[in-house]
């Protein structure tokens, strides 16, 4: 039967809160009845480590290195030695660091926006809806979004902004200045992996002066406003320009948004 | 790990016995990262994955094996030419598992 690091782990991904797994992966045989393979410790920040490797220092050094790389949001392998030294090679563990899903803010309560929610659903995503105007940030609207949240992007931001990290992304859908131009700014002041704006050629540029004279700095707008927003699939409905949208988001994460992006038949170099 | 907790919660339920088994490693190309899991329970039955569906059917073969001894091991699945008929990825890489009992 299952006991209570399942039930603890369990309960940690429902709710979302960060929990680190530590799995002893191989063991030499002169340290296995110490610590036998599959021994298991659970980490959560700010509580008690749950279960033990068999040994009170190799405890002590693994949770460490366990909450430190829960905190980075990894997982990796590590070696010890039977009591946790380091350059050692008798225990090997694995840690697996489970961290809460990714943000996505989107800024304009639009049909694009509406589309955009379910593809970032679909990958994952914790996905705020912020729109303004009351009439059209409603929940029936955007029944899948997490949130729907009427208010201005820059005074939301203000609460949320320090939240967001490298994994999470914020789109601006808004095609109206007076909503994107704070938007953006406002993102930019925050650690967002992710930043795009939608609009036409014309649209982006007019936006770019405004962003400037508002008071963005050029260097950051280059280098990280994804603006006019999406990769070059041709998508024309609200549903594949999120396919489009999305696809943008996984590229910049994964440090492919650099120069064309080729199809995989003909490009060169490993895919996973 | 997420995916398979509605399933495994059922077979709990059901009073099954369920081996759980997880990639820790991967070398070379490989379709799923560390951390990927897979749950058998004693009827064969199956939740998640670990390859791209090229190792799952020996990864039940293991997991039922674990079941039936009730001890973990650890394993791995790779591709080389004087294997060509064997289980392994199609990719080139290799994936190393644990698969153990859920009895914690």
């Amino acid at each position: 039967m299952s006991g209570e690091i399942y039930q603890e782990l369990r309960h940690c991904l429902l709710s979302g809160e960060p929990v680190g797994l530590v799995l002893v992966t191989r063991v030499a045989d002169e340290v296995a009845a110490q610590t036998p393979l599959a021994s298991k410790m659970l980490v959560r920040p700010g509580a008690t480590v749950m279960s033990s490797l068999g040994e009170p220092e190799l405890d002590r050094v693994v949770s460490r290195d366990a909450l430190a790389m829960l905190e980075r949001g990894v997982s990796g392998t590590r070696h010890y030695g039977a009591r946790g030294e380091a350059r050692r090679e008798e225990i090997e563990v694995f840690v697996e660091s489970f961290v809460s899903p990714p943000k996505l803010i989107i800024f304009g309560a639009v049909d694009f926006s509406r589309a955009l929610v379910e593809v970032a659903k679909v990958l994952g995503f914790v996905v705020t809806v912020c729109d303004a105007r009351p009439v059209f940030a409603t929940r029936a609207r955007f029944p899948m979004a997490d949130e729907v949240v009427v208010d201005w992007p820059d005074h939301y931001l203000d609460q949320v902004g320090p939240s967001l990290g490298a994994r999470d992304a914020v789109c601006v859908l808004t095609h109206d200045t007076k909503f994107d131009v704070p938007a953006i700014i406002g993102a930019l002041s925050t650690e967002v992996g992710y930043l795009g704006a939608m609009g036409s050629r014309r649209t982006h540029e007019k936006r770019w002066e405004r962003l400037l004279e508002a008071g963005a700095s050029e260097d950051d707008l280059r280098a990280r406003l994804m603006s006019p927003i999406g990769l070059d699939v041709g998508a024309r409905t609200p549903e594949e320009t999120a396919v489009s949208i999305c696809a943008e988001i996984i590229a910049v994460r994964s440090g492919r948004a650099q120069g064309a992006m080729t199809p995989l038949r003909d490009a060169l170099g490993p895919i996973h | 790990m997420k995916e398979i907790l509605s399933t495994v919660d059922t077979w709990l339920a059901q009073g099954k016995r369920i081996a759980i088994a997880r990639v820790i490693g991967v070398e070379q190309s490989g379709p799923r990262d560390p951390g990927a899991t897979m749950a058998v329970n004693e009827d064969g039955e199956v939740a998640g994955s670990v390859s791209g569906g090229c190792v799952e059917g020996a990864v039940v073969t293991e997991a039922l094996e674990v079941l039936a001894t009730g001890v973990a091991r650890r394993c791995s699945f790779g591709y080389s030419d004087d294997q060509a008929f064997a289980v392994g990825l199609t990719c080139g890489g290799t994936v190393h598992l644990l698969v153990e009992p859920l009895d914690w």
